[in-house]
């Protein structure tokens, strides 16, 4: 997908910090889980945007922000040219519908009592007055569009695999024919010949739908496959953003570099010529970030000044954004 | 190291077979499966959920609930004796000594009501005949050895006050504790980060070059089988399908599911547009195992033999090298059969 | 940890303030006289006097907005609350209505019967209830499993005033081997220190008495002990089951331990603190008087008193002894949630 594109989704300075409550008697709030710590960036239309990280990045808590599943702390996130942050309740309501999320556990996010058929209408009843035949019809449409046979819809989840499961929520998330569809983890909890399916599928569904995907992951193999643009999240500030080849063969921030240098090759002699990066110790604590840039604590590059000034976010080359004063 | 032939296997697993009762009929989680491990040997066990990679190594440590579970048939050898054939008692001297196994998740692999120093001193205490303090200056060596800093003031934390990576840590510190001959780690880094996952994988390869000791790494990654192991075995619904050494495995792979579960991998390299090879269906049902070969529904290659015979391994052109396919050398293009 | 129990000890206090308040209240809740309806339409005048002024009731209930108008500060807090709680401060719980005795007094000897009962009862609980469940646990679907579950289940069932007759029928009456109620048989002294009969004897060195306080309160003891003792049974051996599934144990197995290691040391522990919450509830339960057990067993605790006292319409008793059975609540309760920090590492820690 070019930059030509127009711009569907803008996340501005966004920002969502948990309190935690101390104080022996009171909820006297001292302390916050900065879990989304000033990010910024854009999804282009028709685009797969491939978002990454590990434990505590935010890359979830940033996605169910997008949705206004949380409200935001601060900044903005504008969708189609609308401001999501500044609407009411109702108003939002109908944009809902153009932003859909598919959701990790596809044991967890099926309704264990409902029929596949109302688990798939659900939506259609909250925001269409479609009833009856054409409330049918579309249901078996959505289960042939995720290649699931029609006849199932009045079985229940339980009577599933996880990949057909997680089709089940594919079929829910389409059935409003979103604009966005954000992915959260859909593939983690599957085996590996069944995610190659269920992506398959995305990919599919993406080009004859005109779909715009955030697809959020930690199996950096499958995000780059699917992904236009990555961007890369470390203890919720974004680190790296770009192109999803230069991110793999070009990486800038030494945190990317690290990460990309960990994914496991399933190639034995590239495996073994590969130079490692290894990083020490562990993610620190979103309840106590560290001073200066976040990554200060791991960073083999680390100097004085990475220590007291947090880095610059800013595009060192086209389309390609950075936090990093070394970059 | 692992040339097979000229010394003496640390383990020789022959028709190992374990079934499961269940209300729903008998789970046929292993269904004879026969292989050895050298010393000093690396093994990777690959393959998806329900293959009865776990389950055979906890039948090895017989770690299986009996009932509702049953090793009706097979046999261990290790250490010049069957396991399978040993008293409980002296299985449990075998079980944490000669052989340790470390799991899946360290968190819930953990008893948390006790330090983590504890307990890996027990295994010291047990085994080795130390009484606390001995048991405690090994305990914050082994600590040392396996990467946690501060391992003096660690041996007095709890599991919840470690990070995951440091949890894995010190259950690998526990499963080393009394220098077993066979570590067995069952998907160690699974419900890791990557960058911690990199780190355990290390260190993992890093002892066993400072100690010697033979791994059997348990996984369903294919990509982080390649970096550390010597040798593969591919098993599909309780079966061995193909095994080999790493590179052969990679490079000339037989088995058609081994090969769809190749392609299924994105790889650094592919073309844009790439698309998955996915397999299509699912594995079968452990309890109506069909009689030919487990893979027969999902194969492109099948013919009638595969529906009616079940395929046994039998030796490929490699050294080591073995398959369990009536069509692999039709397949790779070698004259028909 | 330190942290933990300074906030849990002082929550005791705004608890107990409304105990109190709550205790105060129900007896205002009554229409008309509360006077009268303490003592009955016929009662006497002078009686009626006295309660009266034994409970304030000229003075206004919570505070006299009438003496602020006055500018009289003392006089605004002086009211029937105030003045009731400022007597349970110094222990004065009032008087019987019809005995006119000080309830305080009479507390003091009757609540160690029913502790010295309760806790034998407890013990007898724990000893026979913890083993067997984890027992069971261990030996899921066995013999010993099954009757275990069949044998709770009877023990929970079984009306306790049935079984208790049914003991005294076979060991008193048929077998003579055991009394038939009361503490002791007439005519032995023990010289009370705490009140606690098995206790004050074995300190006192009176090995006759022992013997005869230890052959009073068996039945009793055992009568009371079924309930308690198959709860707990069943709650250990399911709390068991939960955690041998967990994934610690097979790592405890996997090492090599033994079975009594893995059952006693790994699993109990974690095992243990759904437990003590059961333990907590019937602790309670126990303590606030066996009505059924002391009444069949002429047990002269605060079970079978407040009973009377409430068919008596003493109503200063039934007042004072429930605000007793509300703290002993509130004891075991905060004794079972600092026991979960001692028992939990997590907990202590935040």
């Amino acid at each position: 997908m070019n930059s030509e594109n127009k711009v569907l989704l803008q996340v501005i300075n966004l920002k969502k910090y948990f309190p935690v409550s101390r104080g022996l008697f009171t909820n006297r709030q001292t302390r916050y889980v900065k879990a989304v710590d000033d990010v910024s960036f854009e999804v282009f239309d028709g685009e797969t945007l491939g978002l990454v990280g590990e434990t505590g990045c935010g890359k979830t808590t940033v996605a169910r922000t997008i949705l206004q599943l949380y409200r935001p702390t601060s900044g903005n996130i504008i969708f189609d040219g609308i401001d999501l942050t500044s609407l009411a309740e109702n108003e939002l309501r109908k944009i809902r519908r153009r932003m859909q999320m598919i959701f990790q556990d596809p044991y967890a996010s099926l309704n264990p009592r409902m029929t596949v058929g109302n688990i798939i209408s659900a939506p259609l009843d909250v925001h269409t007055d479609l009833g009856g035949k054409e409330k049918q019809d579309k249901v078996q449409d959505l289960l042939r569009l995720v290649g699931l046979n029609p006849d199932f819809v009045n079985r229940y989840p339980h009577e599933f695999s996880g990949g057909q499961r997680q089709r089940i929520g594919i079929a829910r998330a389409l059935a409003l024919n979103p604009d966005l569809v954000i992915c959260d983890e859909p593939i983690s909890s599957l085996d590996v010949s069944i995610q190659a399916q269920v992506v398959n599928l995305l990919e599919e569904l993406q080009d004859r739908l005109g779909l715009t995907y955030i697809f959020v992951a930690h199996d950096l193999s499958m995000v780059r496959h699917i992904s236009d643009r990555m961007v890369v999240m470390y203890l919720g500030k974004v680190m790296e953003l770009a192109d999803r080849n230069e991110i793999y063969l070009r990486p800038r921030h030494p945190y990317t570099r690290a990460l990309m240098s960990a994914v496991p090759i399933p190639n034995p002699r590239k495996a073994r010529d590969r130079q490692r990066i290894l990083l020490k110790g562990d993610i620190p604590s979103p309840l106590n970030p560290p001073n200066g840039c976040n990554f200060n604590t791991r960073c083999p590059m680390a100097q004085a000044i990475c220590f007291n000034t947090d880095p610059e976010y800013r595009e060192i080359e086209p389309r390609h954004y950075v936090a990093c004063h070394f970059a | 190291m692992t040339n097979g032939t000229a010394m003496k296997p640390l383990m020789e697993i022959k028709n190992l077979t374990t079934r499961f009762y269940t209300q729903d009929g008998v789970v046929n989680a292993v269904n004879g499966i026969s292989y050895t491990l050298d010393p000093g040997e690396i093994l990777g066990v690959v393959g998806e959920s329900g293959c009865g990679k776990s389950v055979h190594a906890l039948s090895i440590m017989r770690l299986i609930q009996i009932p509702p579970g049953e090793i009706p048939a097979g046999e261990v050898f290790f250490g010049g004796r069957d396991l399978l054939k040993l008293s409980e008692r002296e299985m449990r001297m075998v079980r944490g000594h000669e052989i340790a196994m470390v799991f899946q998740d360290p968190m819930s692999s953990l008893n948390p009501v006790y330090t983590v120093g504890f307990q890996i001193s027990e295994a010291l205490m047990l085994h080795k005949k130390m009484n606390r303090s001995q048991a405690k200056v090994r305990a914050i060596e082994l600590l040392n050895l396996v990467g946690i800093p501060e391992a003096t003031k660690r041996f007095d934390n709890y599991p919840h006050q470690f990070s995951g990576g440091m949890r894995q840590r010190a259950m690998i510190a526990m499963a080393l504790s009394c220098e077993p001959k066979l570590l067995i780690a069952d998907e160690p880094t699974t419900a890791l980060d990557v960058t911690i996952q990199a780190q355990i994988i290390n260190l993992v390869i890093r002892l066993q070059e400072e100690l010697g000791m033979s791994v059997m790494w348990i996984t369903h990654d294919l990509g982080i089988v390649a970096e550390m192991v010597h040798r593969i075995n591919v098993m599909y619904a309780g079966f061995i399908i193909e095994r080999g050494f790493v590179d052969d495995i990679y490079n000339h792979t037989l088995h058609p599911y081994t090969m769809g579960l190749l392609g299924s991998l994105p790889s650094i390299d592919e073309a844009p547009g790439t698309k998955l090879i996915s397999i299509p269906g699912l594995p079968p049902d452990l309890i109506a195992l069909p009689e030919g070969c487990p893979f027969f529904a999902r194969c492109t290659y099948r013919v009638e033999q595969c529906h009616q015979e079940r395929p046994q391994l039998e030796n490929a052109q490699e050294a080591g090298h073995t398959v369990a396919c009536w069509r692999w050398r039709e397949i790779q293009g070698f004259g028909v059969a | 940890m330190g942290r933990y129990i300074l906030r849990r000890l002082l929550s005791v206090i705004p608890t107990l303030i409304g105990v109190t308040l709550v205790i105060f209240l129900f007896q205002r809740l009554i229409p008309g006289d509360p006077a009268v309806a303490m003592l009955g339409e016929h009662a006497n005048a002078e009686n009626v006097a006295r309660i009266r002024e034994q409970f304030g009731l000229d003075k206004p209930a919570f505070l006299d907005r009438d003496a602020l108008a006055e500018g009289d500060l003392p006089g605004f807090f002086d009211s029937q609350y105030v003045r009731y709680f400022g007597r349970l401060l110094q222990f004065d719980l009032g008087e019987s209505i019809h005995r006119r005795i000080p309830i305080a007094e009479t507390l003091k000897e009757r609540f160690p019967a029913t502790v010295e009962l309760s806790l034998l009862a407890m013990s007898i609980a724990l000893v026979v209830g913890i083993p067997i469940g984890i027992l069971s646990a261990s030996r899921r679907n066995s013999f010993l499993d099954g009757a275990t579950m069949i044998g709770s289940l009877v023990g929970v069932s079984v009306p306790i005033f049935w079984l208790g007759i049914m003991e005294i029928m076979f060991f008193a009456v048929i077998m003579k081997w055991l009394p038939s109620g009361s503490r002791l048989s007439s005519g032995i002294v023990i010289k009370p220190i705490t009140n606690l009969l098995l206790l004050d004897s074995l300190l006192t060195g009176n090995w006759v008495g022992f013997k005869d306080a230890f052959l009073h309160i068996l039945m009793p003891a055992i009568s009371l002990a079924t309930i308690p003792t198959a709860i707990i049974t069943r709650m250990t051996r399911s709390s068991m089951l939960d955690v041998l599934q967990e994934d610690y144990i097979r790592t405890a197995s996997a090492k090599g331990l033994s079975e009594r290691i893995v059952l006693f040391r790994h699993a109990l522990k974690n095992a243990f603190l759904p437990v003590i919450t059961i333990i907590g509830i019937q602790a309670g339960t126990l303590l606030a008087g066996a009505v059924l057990t002391e009444t069949i067993f002429s047990w002269p605790g605060i079970g079978k008193w407040v009973y009377d006292s409430i068919l008596g319409r003493d109503y200063p008793i039934v007042q004072g002894v429930t605000l007793l059975i509300a703290i002993i609540f509130l004891v075991v309760n905060l004794l079972v949630d600092l026991s979960y920090a001692l028992l939990d590492p997590r907990i202590s820690y935040e």
